[in-house]
């Protein structure tokens, strides 16, 4: 079984993630750009945040024979801090890169003011690269917030199949599907979504255009949730194709429309001297 | 190994080697203006400098960077930018160049800043023929001592064989570290028997350095290492054993294989 987790902060995340990952499948990943818990107060630390996610982060999810792309943005709690605003103007430079499939995590937190700025700049920063956008939903107030989402990104000049709503559930997939976007739903062990509300979801609306996801980070969270669906999935009566589809061939669909997919990482070696990952140091 | 233009020519398809023509044009004019207007403005071929994988292919991209950065004659500030804001496959591109950029030893700190990676793809790239050229002896060693700790081979050292070459301390180092992975029990690189053999050889017209037994180095094979007056330590010297190139006149022991 092959399984491509489309949303998940490896920078949060140990080694031991990466070597279960792959064991339970996970042969890619994207990491999308996203509020770290600790409140940024300059550009600057996005930017080594941005060039660990391509540069060390590719390195280390090599190790384990995954292939790692990310997505960047000013996430939307931050574009609420004029101090963290600046990162809009040095975006252009970094959406450049070979490891970017996409702009993200974008969308809004409280629906402010700032954060429509922001997610209309970013459409705007997609378009013009040619890249796709990972549209994260609010987690109050979510179904206003998915409709006010869509209402913008039908104003702006990215087409709704470049666009990839996340965080839905039962109460907003059908608006999402409607809007002609795609669909993705984050499994975590008690909050957004669990794996047999994702088959129920599944079995309802078909497994075109969906895309499930772990987003696991620094919270209480599961990096294998992608792989307990896929086991759901078996178990309720899918097929190893209909797994396929929604666990590999959906988000490679989606990504690829970047064209930057990268997908031909060499299996992991032996353990290096049984550590984990090289050390320059030890 | 990088490819020249004309290699490259015969090798890209239509649409990529059209687009490296354009990017190769805006480079040489953007080495004419190098102002910029803005903080987070970059002149247009540091843009392509990002993408010429995607346009020319993975396998080119090193050899297109290479040829952007001397078609451009990068200056020390450019270079640094794109080290600085690159990815790692950029930082690659700029390491495996500065040797042929006007530079100096003024890039050295994008070396020193790669040496303390321990992305394998960095350390390999920072110990070209510029750290050959440039590095002090201290960061040197320590270049190719990280070599064997990262497991990057040492074939990617430049003149490793000419600056190893009688390095009395680099040899003290080496045993050190050999000893320190014998007294764990784990296996010591191959690599460093390498490199040991280029302490060893010896300078040409020089004399040539004895050697004395010795069983504190273990080859990964579980043999001793005999231990040459090349390898003599600091410490050793101070109490009257010579270093290398004053070493008397002996048959160097050939290292057991």
């Amino acid at each position: 079984m092959r399984i491509f987790d489309p949303h998940i902060h490896m920078t949060s995340r140990t080694t031991d993630d990466y070597r279960a990952m792959y064991d339970a499948g996970v042969r890619a990943l994207v990491e999308p750009s996203f509020w770290l818990g600790q409140p940024r107060t300059s550009p600057a630390s996005f930017f080594d945040y941005f060039d660990a996610l391509l540069g060390w982060e590719p390195f280390r999810a090599s190790q384990y024979g995954i292939a790692h792309h990310c997505t960047l943005a000013l996430n939307p709690k931050e574009a609420n801090d004029p101090r963290c605003t600046p990162v809009l103007d040095a975006l252009p430079r970094y959406l450049v890169k070979d490891g970017v499939v996409a702009v993200g995590e974008i969308g809004y937190d409280s629906m402010t003011p700032a954060e429509d700025h922001a997610l209309a700049a970013q459409l705007q920063l997609a378009a013009d690269h040619g890249l796709p956008a990972l549209v994260h939903t609010p987690h109050r107030d979510k179904l206003a917030g998915l409709h006010r989402t869509i209402d913008v990104i039908r104003e702006s000049n990215l087409p709704p199949e470049h666009v990839l709503l996340d965080h839905l559930n039962e109460t907003t997939v059908k608006a999402a599907a409607d809007s002609g976007c795609w669909a993705g739903f984050s499994i975590y062990p008690d909050t957004k979504m669990d794996e047999d509300r994702m088959v129920t979801i599944l079995r309802n609306h078909g497994t075109e255009k969906m895309i499930v996801n772990s987003a696991a980070d620094w919270g209480k969270s599961d990096p294998l949730k992608t792989r307990k669906v896929a086991d759901a999935m078996l178990k309720a009566g899918f097929t190893e194709d209909d797994v396929d589809q929604v666990l590999w061939r959906n988000p490679v669909a989606f990504y690829g429309q970047s064209g930057r997919l990268q997908l031909d990482v060499p299996a992991p070696d032996q353990l290096h001297e049984g550590n984990s990952i090289l050390r320059g140091g030890e | 190994m990088l490819k020249s233009r004309k290699e490259l020519d015969a090798e890209l398809g239509g649409a990529a080697r059209a687009w490296l023509d354009e990017a190769l044009a805006e480079a040489a004019h953007d080495a004419a203006t190098p102002d910029l207007p803005g903080p987070y403005t970059s002149p247009p071929w540091e843009l392509r400098y990002a993408a010429a994988g995607r346009h020319c292919g993975p396998e080119h991209a090193d050899s297109v960077r290479s040829l952007l950065l001397v078609e451009a004659r990068a200056p020390l500030s450019s270079v640094t930018r794109l080290y600085e804001q690159g990815t790692a496959a950029e930082r690659r591109a700029v390491l495996l160049t500065l040797h042929r950029l006007d530079l100096g030893d003024t890039a050295l700190p994008l070396v020193e800043d790669a040496l303390r990676a321990n992305d394998t793809r960095l350390v390999a790239a920072a110990v070209g023929p510029y750290a050959a050229d440039h590095l002090d002896p201290h960061a040197w060693r320590h270049a190719v001592l990280k070599c064997l700790f990262t497991e990057v081979p040492v074939a990617a050292v430049a003149r490793l064989d000419d600056r190893a070459r009688g390095d009395a301390e680099l040899a003290r180092m080496l045993s050190d570290f050999a000893e320190e992975r014998t007294a764990a029990g784990r296996a010591v690189p191959e690599d460093l028997r390498t490199v040991l053999g280029h302490v060893r050889r010896i300078r040409a017209g020089s004399t040539t350095p004895g050697t004395s037994p010795s069983s504190r180095l273990r080859s990964s094979r579980g043999g001793p290492i005999p231990r040459g007056v090349a390898e003599t330590p600091e410490s050793l010297r101070d109490e009257g054993v010579p270093a290398p190139c004053d070493a008397p006149h002996q048959t160097p022991r050939p290292i057991r294989p």
